[in-house]
């Protein structure tokens, strides 16, 4: 920019400025050699967790004075930082395959279940009123389904006053696992989604308004009058968003809530897929929530840094044990007991520089 | 035509309708420029009105002594604060000396050869930058090289931002410093290194500080270079080699939440660092105009 | 100056001039001379660190782009296509998308810049000016990330509720241009990012008319109102054709910082890898894209891809502020006005 600068200019004396400024470079060279106070442990990766983590770290600094750093930045960004070893561990939602654990190096184990629900900002309809199944969510998603009293959704909904207002997608801009478990669920139940657009973690959508994480969805379908986003269920419920129930594979219409996210774990098989990576979409059952997932933790089965890895996994044990009731009271399903001590005995897997197991 | 006064007159006068419709033509447009400061003045106040209508109800003595909470809890930004102010530190002292020796080469040795035009005109394109093409560039050869964020690769890229605007206004105001005052140093023997440390600095002074709270209000708010340096801390951190916590990509983070505890502290954290950007504008040039 | 410094004898007085011995030079006086080179190449030496920053930046973007350039070659600037999980990946939507914004900030911002310049250097009673100025420059100094919050949580919505339906329903009737104002009206997008970038680049464009403005020489401007011009014919007829040149310097300037803009855009801009005609609709911009996904980049050439973004920006602001700072110089060089 142009300044006109006034001319002139004085020879007195104005204070000592490099004194302050001696005082001022001794004062950063002190915070510069300070560590930090307790052995803290830094993660990144799916939002899909976050508020539970959060929750856990929490109350975990206040127990044991120890800080678990959590950086909500979508599954793709958690393993892309495990993978370079910038983080202590990742997270994410889409369970890596067996293939790419070897060859990174990592071992995985679920941490937490949670169900994706549909979320909505229509004028007159309230919290679980309306009903979708998988095909219109992906008619919907594909870009098809333009308006909200489009004959598709009255035929689910008779008796529900729709407006005319222009449907506005709303997705995750970001790499996200929970995308991945809403594409998963709805490439399985309808031919059109699967063809159309795919599954994965960032996938290309033919329309609407990408958010950054679930917060980010959440935050827009908040915000923008007609919009519709996916999102983990604590996000709606936090935020008052209003859900819509969906058709399950038995053809029931349900609510999203821990009883019918624990009904579609119920039948899960840990350890059919090595690394646990087993996806919970479209279970069998009455009481099932088509939408539901866990969320997956990533180390390194050989840890460069020892103590990072050993307390990683005592915060995880530690939730483990002490964390159900958090969990429960964001709607989010511990481990059961079972699976909890099969992750355990996978920990043992855990190494330093010279095999020897950690914890 | 014979110079005719009253012809002259005639033409002037408010019956001539060429006279009317260029006169109605200039009214039009002065009130069009008019109503366009009036435009400029409106954006400012609503931003400024919103700011402090939203933040007032964050600006609380806890939003400077309690941590980034989670989702739901209450809390401060005592972390996000002194990570910015540390990280806004140590990018001003490792700016400002490079700025100012490098204005001083440009406005005291620089009247022969490439060096100094040439390195004025990438200044002022620097000046202008994308900033977060700077964070990019310091991820590229800092933070990729090392493996992890820390609060040195934001230290950094700050410093590249101070840069420029130190060596903008070293360089204009050591131009300023009239030469007889070099002269008379000079002639009395002094060596050209304690002319320019003891006669130009000290008569530039104001301009210069002024140059570097210019330069410190500048990084104070600034967001996408540290997007990619220094990452974000979720609990109290003092060491600077580890991803530090800091305002903007808080109040980023909160704002693009859902969450309205979140929302009350990011227009707290907003309000205060445009409060303290102002401020030093403001003071700057009070400062500089004064003498 | 520093011709002062040349032709200085710096080592002190000619020792045959003092009836004293010829003794060597004094060791103070050859500390001096040590101390002289070592200030100069010290200077120097950071002032070609500057110099060579612009092209460390560019070669250590290119470096990093390196992948994503030989993946995909020239037609990665005219691929629309993004498609992180297949690894295609083309810069078109960005692209398109910081012009369409920027473009839209400079209609709006260049003639409301140039009433603002009108106003501060004609109309304004001298008292004023200075207050005036200083106001319309705090508009600059307001950090993006603020334009971003405001702009997100209190100008979208008005938007939604308001502007965009009155201008769906009047300019969006008229065929043809009324394309880009179809499509549901969500509050963000293209046309709210370029709205906020005219209010951020207005102070800046504003600034350097004025600074040229004041530059005319006053023997012209009174000369044309001795001859019974009206303010506004002055203006246009006398004060702009002079400082044309220097005015374009001002909008270039203007529109490099529009380009570069991240936050302000990145909360209203909709991230959303499509193009489409309409204004209403949500887009990308080339800063924004780079501030949602970076950090979440699987991959090398979703990294390097995202890179090569970051190396067109600034090879496109970085050329727009030369042309600026050259158009700039030219109109200095006219007046005499040391640059």
């Amino acid at each position: 920019m142009n300044h006109r600068y006034s001319s002139g200019n004085s020879m007195t004396n104005k204070g000592n400025p490099m004194k302050f400024a001696h005082l001022l470079g001794a004062a950063f060279a002190v915070a510069a050699t300070t560590s930090a106070l307790a052995a803290d442990i830094t993660g990144a990766g799916a939002t899909f967790p976050y508020p539970i983590y959060s929750k856990w770290a929490d109350a975990y600094k206040k127990t044991t004075g120890t800080g678990m750093n959590y950086q909500s930045i979508g599954s793709g960004g958690g393993i892309k930082q495990i993978t370079a070893k910038t983080v202590d561990f990742g997270a994410s939602d889409m369970p890596m395959k067996a293939e790419d654990l070897q060859k990174n190096g990592l071992i995985q184990f679920p941490a937490v279940m949670g169900g994706v629900v549909p979320v909505l900002k229509v004028e007159g309809v309230k919290p679980g009123q309306l009903k979708f199944t998988g095909e219109l969510l992906g008619e919907i998603y594909l870009g098809k389904v333009v308006k909200w009293n489009d004959p598709a959704i009255a035929k689910l909904n008779p008796g529900v006053k729709l407006p005319g207002d222009d449907i506005t997608v709303v997705y995750r801009s970001d790499g996200s696992g929970t995308t991945f478990l809403w594409t998963n669920y709805l490439s399985k139940v309808s031919a059109n989604f699967k063809s159309g657009i795919g599954e994965g973690t960032s996938v290309k959508w033919p329309a609407g308004v990408g958010g950054k994480g679930n917060e980010g969805v959440a935050s827009y379908v908040q915000k923008i009058n007609g919009a519709i986003g996916y999102v983990e269920y604590a996000y709606a419920k936090q935020n008052k968003l209003a859900h819509g129930q969906v058709q399950n594979k038995a053809g029931k219409f349900v609510e999203p809530d821990d009883e019918t996210f624990k009904a579609a774990a119920a039948n899960a098989d840990w350890k059919s897929v090595p690394g646990m990576g087993v996806v919970l979409t479209d279970q069998a059952g009455d009481k099932a929530w088509p939408i539901t997932g866990a969320s997956f933790i990533l180390l390194h089965a050989k840890q460069a840094k020892p103590e990072a890895g050993r307390e990683v996994m005592k915060f995880f044990d530690w939730s483990f044990k002490n964390g159900a009731k958090m969990a429960a009271e964001l709607d989010y399903v511990p481990m059961p007991d079972t699976v909890v001590k099969e992750i355990q005995a996978s920990w043992k897997g855990v190494t330093d520089g010279s095999g020897k197991a950690l914890y | 035509m014979s110079a005719n006064l009253n012809d002259a007159s005639a033409l002037a006068r408010e019956d001539n309708p060429i006279f009317r419709r260029r006169h109605r033509r200039n009214a039009v447009m002065m009130s069009v420029s008019t109503l366009a400061l009036a435009f400029g003045l409106f954006w400012l106040m609503w931003i400024i009105g919103v700011l402090l209508w939203q933040g007032a109800g964050a600006l609380r003595l806890s939003l400077f002594t309690q941590m980034t909470p989670p989702p739901g809890g209450t809390g401060g930004l005592a972390n996000a604060i002194f990570g910015s102010v540390l990280m806004a530190g140590a990018g001003t002292l490792i700016g400002t000396p490079i700025g100012i020796l490098a204005g001083t080469y440009l406005a005291e040795y620089g009247h022969r050869g490439w060096l100094a035009p040439a390195t004025r005109f990438i200044n002022d394109v620097l000046l202008s930058a994308p900033s977060i093409v700077i964070g990019l560039f310091v991820y590229a050869i800092y933070v990729a090289q090392v493996g992890h964020f820390s609060g040195w690769a934001g230290a950094i890229a700050l410093a590249i931002i101070v840069v420029p605007v130190v060596v903008r206004t070293t360089d204009d105001m050591l131009k300023l410093v009239p030469n007889s005052l070099r002269e008379a140093a000079v002639a009395l023997g002094c060596p050209s290194w304690k002319m320019i440390t003891m006669i130009s600095y000290r008569a530039a002074r104001a301009g210069i500080i002024t140059g570097i709270l210019l330069a410190i209000a500048r990084i104070a708010g600034e967001t996408a270079p540290l997007l990619f340096t220094a990452l974000n801390n979720q609990f109290w951190s003092t060491d600077m080699n580890k991803p530090m916590a800091n305002l903007p990509v808080v109040i980023f983070q909160f704002a693009m939440s859902p969450y309205e505890d979140w929302h009350t502290l990011a227009w707290g954290g907003a309000a205060l660092i445009t409060l303290l950007v102002l401020g030093i504008n403001i003071a700057a040039r009070a400062l500089f105009s004064r003498k | 100056m520093s011709a002062v410094l040349d032709n200085a004898n710096l080592s002190g007085p000619d020792s045959s001039v003092t009836a004293t011995d010829r003794s060597p030079r004094p060791p103070m006086l050859r500390n001096n001379a040590l101390m002289d080179a070592i200030f100069r190449n010290l200077t120097r030496f950071f002032a070609f660190m500057v110099f060579s920053l612009l092209a460390a930046i560019i070669v250590s973007l290119a470096i990093g782009a390196m992948p994503s350039l030989r993946e995909f070659g020239m037609p990665f600037l005219w691929t629309e296509e993004w498609d992180p999980v297949q690894e295609k990946f083309g810069a078109l939507t960005p692209i398109v998308g910081t012009l369409v914004t920027s473009a839209i900030a400079l209609l709006v911002a260049i003639p409301v810049s140039f009433g603002i310049a009108i106003f501060l250097t004609e109309l304004s009673p001298v008292w004023l000016r200075r207050p005036l100025g200083t106001a319309i420059e705090m508009l600059a100094a307001i950090p993006s990330i603020i334009y971003g919050m405001w702009g997100l949580f209190i100008f979208a919505p008005l938007f939604q509720t308001h502007v965009q339906p009155f201008l769906k329903a009047t300019i969006g009737q008229v065929p043809g241009v009324g394309l880009l104002f179809s499509g549901p009206p969500i509050g963000i997008g293209m046309l709210t990012a370029g709205i906020i970038l005219a209010v951020m680049v207005i102070p800046f464009i504003a600034a350097v008319m004025r600074d040229v403005f004041e530059l005319v020489p006053p023997l012209l401007k009174e000369s044309a109102y001795g001859l019974g011009s009206t303010t506004w014919e002055v203006v246009w007829r006398v004060v702009l054709p002079f400082t044309k040149v220097g005015v374009i310097g001002g909008v270039m300037l203007g529109l490099g910082r529009a380009l570069g803009e991240t936050m302000a855009v990145t909360f209203v801009i909709g991230n959303a890898h499509r193009l489409n005609a309409s204004l209403f609709a949500p887009g990308n911009s080339i800063a924004s894209a780079l501030a949602n996904e970076f950090n979440e980049a699987v991959g090398t050439l979703y990294t390097a891809a995202l890179i090569e973004l970051g190396l067109i920006l600034f090879l496109i602001t970085t050329v727009v502020l030369a042309l600026s700072k050259l158009l700039l110089m030219q109109l200095a060089k006219r007046e005499g006005v040391s640059t």
